[in-house]
C-alpha cells in the first residue's frame, strides 16, 4: 500500500473515525422516524455520511497522486505541550482542583504560572525577561480585567484572603 | 422615504456617547489583535467576545462589529508591513503591498487599503440597509423546509468559495454539524453524547471551540515556525499620501472591488476571502496603464482592489445573517453565537422587534468604518511598533487572553480543559491540511438544520419530497445543486485549484 497523500490520508482516517463513533453512538438513541425524528435520527445520518466521506477522502489519498507526497511533518510538540500545559495550569489556579486539594489560588499566581509556562514553547526563554513580563501582564489585567471590566475572578489565593 | 428613516433612527441610536465609545473600543482592540500576524478576524472575535458579555446587547454587537473591521484593516496592516497575512483576506494583499513597502512606498499602500476599505465600507453599509427589508420580508415567507434548503445552499457554497480540497471541507462541515449535536436534544430532552458529564448537557461552547481550535491552534502552528521567517519593515515607512497618479489608477480599481466584493459577501459562503481573491484576480485582468507597474511588482491596484472587495464583502455578509437569521460564513456564525448570548435569536424578527438594534448596528458600522481610517493612518506608527515586538514576548500574553476569556465565559474550569483538548485538535486539523473555518459553521448550523428538518418532516407527514415540491425550497435547492456541478466540471475544477494555487 502506498500513501500517496499522507496529509489526506490521515484526515480521512479522522474523519472515518469520528463518523464511526457518532453514528455507533447515536444508534443507541431512539432513531424514529421521517416524521418523528428521535434524537438519534440526524446524528446517525450525519454520522455515517462523515464516514463515508472519510473513506472516500483516504482512497483518493492512496489513488491520486500528488507533487511531494503532502506529508504531515513533524508535531510542534515542543509548542502544543507548553501552550496547552500552561492554559490548564491557568484554570487549576483560578478555579481550584478540589481533587488533589488544591485551593484557588486566583489570578495573579495563574498568570505567572501561564507566562513561565507558555514561554518555555518558544525559542529562547530568559528568567529575567519572562518575570518581567509576567509582572505587566498581572498588573494589565489585574486593570482591565478585574477594575474595569468587573470581571468576577479571584484575585489572591483563597488562603490569603480569607 | 423609509430608507432615510431607517437610517435616522440608527444614527440616533449609535451617535449616543456611550456607542461611540464602544465602538472605537472594538475598533482599537480589533485592530490591535488583528495586527499581531497568523491571527485573523475568526480568532480576533473569539478572544475578545468575552469583554462584552457586560455590555448591553447594543453595544456589544456594535462593539463587536467593531472588532470585525478592525481586526480585518490590522491583518491588511501586517500583510502590507510583514509580507505575512494576518488573516487569510488579505492573502493577496500581500503580493502588491509588501513590494510596495520594499519600495518604500509602504505608506501609500497603507493609504490605499485604508480609503479603499473605507469607500467600500460607506458602499457596503448602504446596500445593507437598502436590502434589509425588503429580504426581510421574503423571509416571513419562509417554512421550515426553506430554511433546511437555505442552510443547504449556505454550507455548500462555503464548501465551493473555500480553498483546499472539497471532500476535506465537506467533511469538516459535518464534522462540525455532529459537534453541534452534542449537548440536550430540545424536543426529547435526552441527553446526546454527553458521557454523563453534566456540563456537556449544555453543549459545548462555541466560544470553546472558536478559541481552541483558532486560537491556540494557530499560535502553536505559529511557534513551530522560525522568527526568522519575518521580516519587518518599520523605519521605511514615510508620507502617507499616494500620488495623483496612484489615484488615478486606484479609483477603478476601488469601484470594481467594491462592486464585486458586495456581490460576493452577500451570497452564501462567500465573505471576505473570496471577495479578495476574485477583485485581484479582476484587476490582473483589467489592462495596464502606460507606465504602470506589473502586478506582482507592487501596483497599488493589487492592493487597493481587494482590500476594498474584503471590506465590502465584510460589509454585506451582514445581509443573510440580519435578515434571515443565517450566518454565511464562520466570522458570521461567531457573531450569532453572540447574539445569542445576549439573548437575541437572530431572523426576520430582529429588524421589526428591535430596530434600535437592527438600524443602530447598521449605522455603527459606517461609524465603525470611518473610525478606523481615522484611526489607522495617523496612527499607523503605534502599529508598526507592535510589529517590532518580539513573538516570544506576544504570545504569552495572546495565551492569557484566551485563557482569560475562556474562563471568564461561563466561571468553570471545566471549559478550560475542553480548550485544550480542541487546541490540540485545532493544531491536528492544521496538520493535516484540513481548513477549520467550515467545521465552525457547521457546529453553529446543526442543531438549527436539525430542528428546521424536524419540523418540515413533521408537516409533511415524513414526506421528504417536501423540499422538492414547494418552489422556493426547490430553487434554493437548485442552487446549491448548480453551484455543486459547477464545481465538479473539469474545467472549473482545473481553474478553480489554479486560482487558489497561482498566489
Amino acid at each position: 500500500m502506498i500513501i500517496k497523500s499522507q496529509k489526506d490520508f490521515f484526515s480521512g482516517l479522522m474523519f472515518m473515525a469520528a463518523g464511526v463513533a457518532f453514528a455507533w453512538g447515536a444508534s443507541g438513541y431512539p432513531i424514529g422516524k421521517g416524521a418523528r425524528m428521535g434524537p438519534g435520527y440526524f446524528p446517525l445520518v450525519l454520522g455515517v455520511l462523515l464516514a463515508v466521506l472519510g473513506a472516500l477522502i483516504t482512497f483518493k489519498a492512496m489513488v491520486v497522486d500528488t507533487v511531494d507526497g503532502d506529508k504531515v511533518g513533524r508535531f510542534a510538540w515542543k509548542p502544543l505541550i507548553f501552550i496547552i500545559a500552561a492554559n490548564l495550569v491557568f484554570g487549576a489556579a483560578l478555579g481550584g482542583l478540589p481533587s488533589i486539594g488544591l485551593p484557588p489560588l486566583g489570578l495573579v499566581v495563574g498568570i505567572f504560572a501561564l507566562t513561565f509556562i507558555a514561554s518555555n514553547a518558544g525559542e529562547e526563554f530568559n528568567f529575567k525577561e519572562v518575570t518581567i513580563l509576567a509582572a505587566i501582564l498581572a498588573t494589565m489585567s489585574y486593570a482591565a480585567f478585574i477594575l474595569l471590566l468587573k470581571l468576577q475572578l479571584p484575585v489572591w489565593p483563597a488562603f490569603v484572603t480569607a | 422615504m423609509d430608507l432615510f428613516n431607517n437610517l435616522a433612527l440608527g444614527f440616533g441610536v449609535a451617535f449616543t456617547l456611550q456607542n461611540l465609545m464602544y465602538a472605537f473600543i472594538g475598533c482599537l482592540l480589533g485592530t490591535l489583535i488583528g495586527v499581531l500576524p497568523g491571527i485573523g478576524p475568526l480568532a480576533t472575535i473569539a478572544m475578545l467576545l468575552p469583554a462584552t458579555y457586560a455590555l448591553p446587547p447594543v453595544a456589544a454587537l456594535i462593539m463587536l462589529a467593531g472588532i470585525y473591521y478592525g481586526a480585518q484593516y490590522g491583518g491588511s496592516t501586517t500583510a502590507i508591513l510583514v509580507n505575512l497575512p494576518g488573516e487569510s483576506s488579505s492573502v493577496v494583499t500581500v503580493i502588491d503591498g509588501y513590494q510596495m513597502a520594499r519600495q518604500g512606498r509602504a505608506g501609500p499602500a497603507l493609504a490605499a487599503a485604508g480609503l479603499g476599505s473605507f469607500f467600500a465600507g460607506c458602499v457596503g453599509t448602504l446596500i445593507l440597509a437598502a436590502f434589509a427589508a425588503p429580504l426581510t420580508e421574503l423571509a416571513f415567507k419562509f417554512g421550515p423546509a426553506e430554511y433546511f434548503s437555505l442552510m443547504i445552499l449556505g454550507l455548500i457554497g462555503a464548501v465551493v468559495l473555500a480553498s483546499g480540497s472539497l471532500l476535506k471541507a465537506v467533511a469538516m462541515i459535518v464534522l462540525g454539524l455532529l459537534l453541534g449535536m452534542v449537548g440536550t436534544d430540545v424536543n426529547s430532552g435526552v441527553a446526546r453524547f454527553s458521557f454523563d458529564v453534566a456540563e456537556l448537557t449544555d453543549g459545548i461552547g462555541f466560544i470553546v471551540i472558536a478559541m481552541g481550535v483558532f486560537g491556540y491552534g494557530e499560535i502553536i502552528s505559529n511557534l513551530s515556525k522560525h522568527e526568522s521567517e519575518r521580516e519587518v519593515f518599520t523605519a521605511s515607512v514615510s508620507g502617507l499620501m499616494p500620488t495623483k497618479e496612484d489615484f488615478k489608477n486606484m479609483v477603478p480599481a476601488v469601484l470594481r472591488g467594491t462592486a464585486l466584493g458586495s456581490l460576493l459577501g452577500i451570497l452564501p459562503g462567500g465573505g471576505a476571502v473570496m471577495a479578495a481573491f476574485a477583485a485581484y484576480t479582476l484587476e490582473k485582468k483589467t489592462k495596464l496603464r502606460p507606465g504602470e507597474l506589473p502586478f506582482g511588482k507592487g501596483n497599488i491596484r493589487g492592493v487597493a482592489a481587494p482590500e476594498a472587495a474584503n471590506n465590502a464583502g465584510a460589509q454585506t455578509s451582514f445581509i443573510p445573517l440580519l435578515t434571515l437569521g443565517i450566518p454565511p460564513n464562520a466570522v458570521m456564525a461567531l457573531m450569532v453565537g453572540a447574539m445569542t448570548i445576549h439573548n437575541i435569536q437572530p431572523g426576520p424578527q430582529v429588524m421589526t422587534s428591535n430596530p434600535e438594534l437592527f438600524w443602530g448596528l447598521i449605522a455603527s458600522m459606517w461609524i465603525g468604518n470611518l473610525m478606523l481610517v481615522i484611526l489607522n493612518l495617523p496612527l499607523i506608527g503605534i502599529w508598526i511598533k507592535l510589529l517590532s515586538v518580539p513573538y516570544r514576548w506576544l504570545f504569552p500574553s495572546i495565551v492569557l487572553f484566551c485563557a482569560i476569556g475562556v474562563y471568564s465565559t461561563n466561571n468553570t474550569t471545566f471549559d478550560i480543559w475542553m480548550v485544550g483538548i480542541f487546541g490540540f485538535i485545532g493544531y491536528v486539523f492544521i496538520k493535516l491540511g484540513a481548513e477549520p473555518a467550515p467545521l465552525l459553521l457547521g457546529f453553529i448550523l446543526g442543531p438549527m438544520m436539525e430542528e428546521y428538518l424536524r419540523r418540515a418532516l413533521l408537516l409533511s407527514r415524513g414526506d421528504w419530497s417536501v423540499f422538492v415540491t414547494r418552489p422556493l425550497s426547490a430553487s434554493l435547492l437548485l442552487a446549491a445543486a448548480i453551484l455543486l456541478a459547477v464545481v465538479l466540471m473539469p474545467s472549473v475544477k482545473a481553474k478553480r485549484e489554479e486560482a487558489f494555487v497561482e498566489e
